[in-house]
């Protein structure tokens, strides 16, 4: 600190952060379709550090009531529209090989948990949900990759992020997994953009807080992919935080790159705790 | 006479440097996190300060809460509201703050908005895309200048 001045500037920002007017999170809790109970607050987990204080939130916890609501019930969920129409496809038959994801795989539900562990490393390499689903299209159904956040591609990730619903997020950072972590770890504290904006700025300091129209959640991939009424589709985590990188006046990264892929489970790890919620809605 | 026609053409001489001479965003000399001269020699406009506290490349009202622009709708509570800046800090200071906040206030998450340089992946804008050449400052010194002119109107 420079001077006095500055000192007293930083106690009355702290005064501002304790005061009640200041809205955190709401206390609503989130139980879906009247019997499914989701955790979307729990202790942070260790490797945070404190570093949010000691409790991680759901997205969900800082939206309006109306844009909560239809969460609650699955024939309110503007994303079950697209969640079907993946229902569909899974039975199609597609690509030179003649055969549909049912060829192989007795149903959705097979993949319960499997959005819960992701994103992790296979062979050396981190892999994402998107990987898995464009690898087996183009090595089993001899298909076209699907576009990263295309609608056919974040509707096959949303009904398999479905079967873990209500799974707590728990995603591995150790082992082969640690330098991808670290890499992501350093890009959420990165202050990219001629705003000098990190992550970490927006969503760690100033969760809770309002960036004029925006209340800042801590922005948790526990409900991905969300539907955004706004755009009125399916909305991919790459796209997400493109979206959050853009807005910093910044060079951002590319859906699908690598470094998104870093950053992707070093998010996910914040989250360590939380039911998974997909598909979430947003506004 | 002539003694006096020379004195006046070394007055004007003085004097036109200090007007037409704009202080760019690299030249900027803080002292304690102000900056003491105008960075434009010409008197900062609040009406015209007043606007971009709301709109634009200013949207100060983002993260700061600003009574006297209560009709504009959403303000922030990132930063403290700025209702009495203008008894707080000196007109030097709120210069200062405003052309680079990170001199007064080191790692503040208030971006600088007279500066040029030193930036991770700069964009062009909002599009995503690698910015390219120099970059402009978010505000030019005028803007500076009207803001700062503005916030000085800001009294209990
Ligand atoms: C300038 C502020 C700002 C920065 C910097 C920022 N975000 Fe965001 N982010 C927002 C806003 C505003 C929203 C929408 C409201 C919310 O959920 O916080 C959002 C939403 C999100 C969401 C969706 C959360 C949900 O529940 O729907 C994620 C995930 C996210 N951000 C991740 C990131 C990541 C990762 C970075 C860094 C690469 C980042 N953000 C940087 C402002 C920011
Ligand atoms: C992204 C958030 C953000 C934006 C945008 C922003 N500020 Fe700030 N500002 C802050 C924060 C946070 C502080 C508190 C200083 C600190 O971090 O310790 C601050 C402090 C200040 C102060 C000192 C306040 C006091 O009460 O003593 C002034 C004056 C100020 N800002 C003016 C502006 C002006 C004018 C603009 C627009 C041209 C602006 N700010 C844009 C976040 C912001």
């Amino acid at each position: 600190m420079k001077n006095i001045k500055a000192l007293s500037v930083t106690a009355s920002i702290m005064g501002l952060l304790a005061a009640p007017a200041v809205a955190g999170p709401d206390s609503d809790s989130l139980v879906i379709n009247g019997e499914l109970e989701m955790v979307t607050e729990t202790a942070a987990p260790e490797h945070l550090d404190g570093a949010v204080g000691d409790t991680i939130y759901s997205g969900w916890r800082f939206r309006t009531d109306e844009t909560q609501a239809l969460q609650l019930d699955d024939f309110d969920n503007p994303a079950m529209l697209t969640v079907d129409k993946a229902i569909d496809y899974f039975n199609t038959v597609d690509g030179s090989e003649g055969k549909s994801c049912a060829s192989c795989h007795e149903g959705p539900e097979e993949f319960a948990g499997l959005t819960a562990s992701l994103p992790r490393v296979e062979d050396g390499k981190l892999v994402v949900l998107e990987d898995i689903i464009n690898g087996h299209r183009a090595e089993v159904m001899g298909a076209e990759p699907w576009k990263w956040s295309g609608q056919d591609m974040q509707g096959m990730v949303a009904l398999i992020g479905l079967q873990s619903r209500g799974m707590p997020v728990d995603v591995k950072i150790d082992g082969d997994a640690a330098p991808f972590w670290e890499q992501g770890k350093e890009m959420y504290y990165t202050r990219y953009g001629q705003l000098e904006l990190s992550c970490a700025n927006c969503h760690e300091q100033n969760y809770g807080n309002m960036i004029r129209a925006d209340h800042l959640s801590q922005g948790q991939t526990n409900g991905f992919p969300v539907y955004r009424l706004k755009q009125a589709q399916l909305i991919s985590k790459h796209n997400r935080f493109r979206g959050c990188i853009r807005d910093t006046r910044a060079e951002t990264f590319a859906e699908g790159s690598d470094e998104f892929r870093a950053l992707e489970l070093y998010v996910a790890s914040r989250g360590n705790g939380l039911s998974i919620e997909t598909p979430a809605v947003r506004q | 006479m002539k003694k006096m026609l020379v004195t006046a053409g070394l007055i004007t001489a003085f004097a036109l440097p200090l007007h037409a001479e704009m202080v760019a965003p690299t030249q900027v000399a803080f002292t304690d996190g102000a900056v003491e001269g105008s960075l434009t020699g010409t008197a900062g406009d609040p009406a015209a300060g007043r606007v971009i506290m709301n709109k634009g490349a200013g949207n100060c009202i983002a993260c700061h809460m600003v009574s006297d622009l209560e009709e504009f709708p959403f303000h922030g509570d990132v930063g403290p509201s700025l209702d009495g800046v203008g008894d707080r800090w000196t007109e030097a200071e709120l210069r200062g703050i405003v052309s680079n906040a990170k001199e007064m206030f080191p790692d503040t998450v208030m971006p600088s908005f007279y500066r040029t340089t030193d930036f991770v992946r700069p964009g062009n804008g909002f599009t995503g895309k690698a910015a390219e050449g120099e970059l402009d400052p978010l505000l030019t010194a005028q803007q500076v200048e009207d803001v700062v002119s503005y916030l000085l109107t800001l009294k209990e």
